[in-house]
């Protein structure tokens, strides 16, 4: 008895929640670039498969991306990672790590009115290259700096 | 539920800068606990970030966020005492949304 209440009151939180979650606009219909975690490409395992499934066909080595980063990271699960790009009608910049089990790290958006810049924070669990991507009117720039890794971020 | 997030967004000249602190494992499904069981990955899939309600960054992540993620980003537009808010969804479906005031 007092399970069936629990499920009950589970069933309701969750509803909530969606709720809530319309209602603050997360899953808005015109908010594509929200509503879809592309899964596919998150979860390719190599540097050419993840251009591949983001749609990379042609790219140009960039200066106009500036990326602020360690070189040499004591900590790899605490990498500070700044990216900047100077590049006119930049819509994203992604990050991503040659030598990660999953090379895509993460790909941030910019509405109009947002500075293309990002910074955060990511594990590597190797010395790897890390390579900024960056969309800006339909074209794909980038720019690749090596991070060398002493203790490595993502093992037991 | 996680712990909240902790956000500053604060007004520089015609820019807002917002930095966020979010509470999560970002588990990696690379580790082995003791019993050399592989631990399941669990970790942030989106994040969005609004100022009164219009969108002004959303991004989409990978294990590889570090563990209680830190983000910085810049917004032009935004004015002193108007309403940052940020969500998160994981990989598990759960969620979380905190807000803050631009001062």
């Amino acid at each position: 008895m007092d399970q069936g209440r629990r499920k009950v009151l589970r069933a309701g939180g969750s509803a909530g929640l969606a709720g809530l979650l319309m209602s603050i606009g997360f899953f808005k219909s015109d908010n594509a670039l929200a509503a879809d975690w592309d899964k596919a490409a998150f979860e390719a395992k190599t540097l050419p498969e993840a251009f591949q499934i983001l749609g990379v066909v042609q790219k140009s080595d960039s200066n106009d991306i500036i990326m602020t980063a360690p070189d040499i990271a004591e900590n790899g699960a605490v990498v500070p990672v700044s990216a900047k790009s100077t590049i006119p009608k930049t819509e994203s910049i992604s990050v991503l790590i040659e030598k990660n089990p999953n090379p895509l790290t993460a790909v941030f958006h910019f509405p109009d009115g947002t500075e293309p810049f990002i910074s955060t924070r990511v594990k590597m669990g190797q010395t790897s290259n890390v390579i900024l991507l960056v969309k800006a009117d339909g074209k794909y720039y980038f720019t690749t700096k090596e991070i060398k890794v002493t203790l490595g971020g993502c093992g037991g | 539920m996680t712990d909240p997030m902790k956000i500053r967004a604060s007004l520089q000249g015609d820019t807002v800068e917002v930095k966020v602190l979010m509470n999560h494992e970002m588990e990696t499904g690379q580790r082995k606990d003791a019993n050399g069981k592989l631990i399941p990955a669990h970790f942030i899939t989106m994040v969005n970030a609004t100022c009164n309600d219009k969108t002004v960054l959303t991004a989409q992540w990978g294990a590889a966020v570090s563990k209680n993620p830190f983000l910085n980003f810049k917004f032009k537009g935004g004015a002193k005492g108007d309403t940052i808010r940020i969500t998160w969804v994981d990989n598990f479906g759960e969620n979380r949304s905190d807000i803050s005031t631009i001062n």
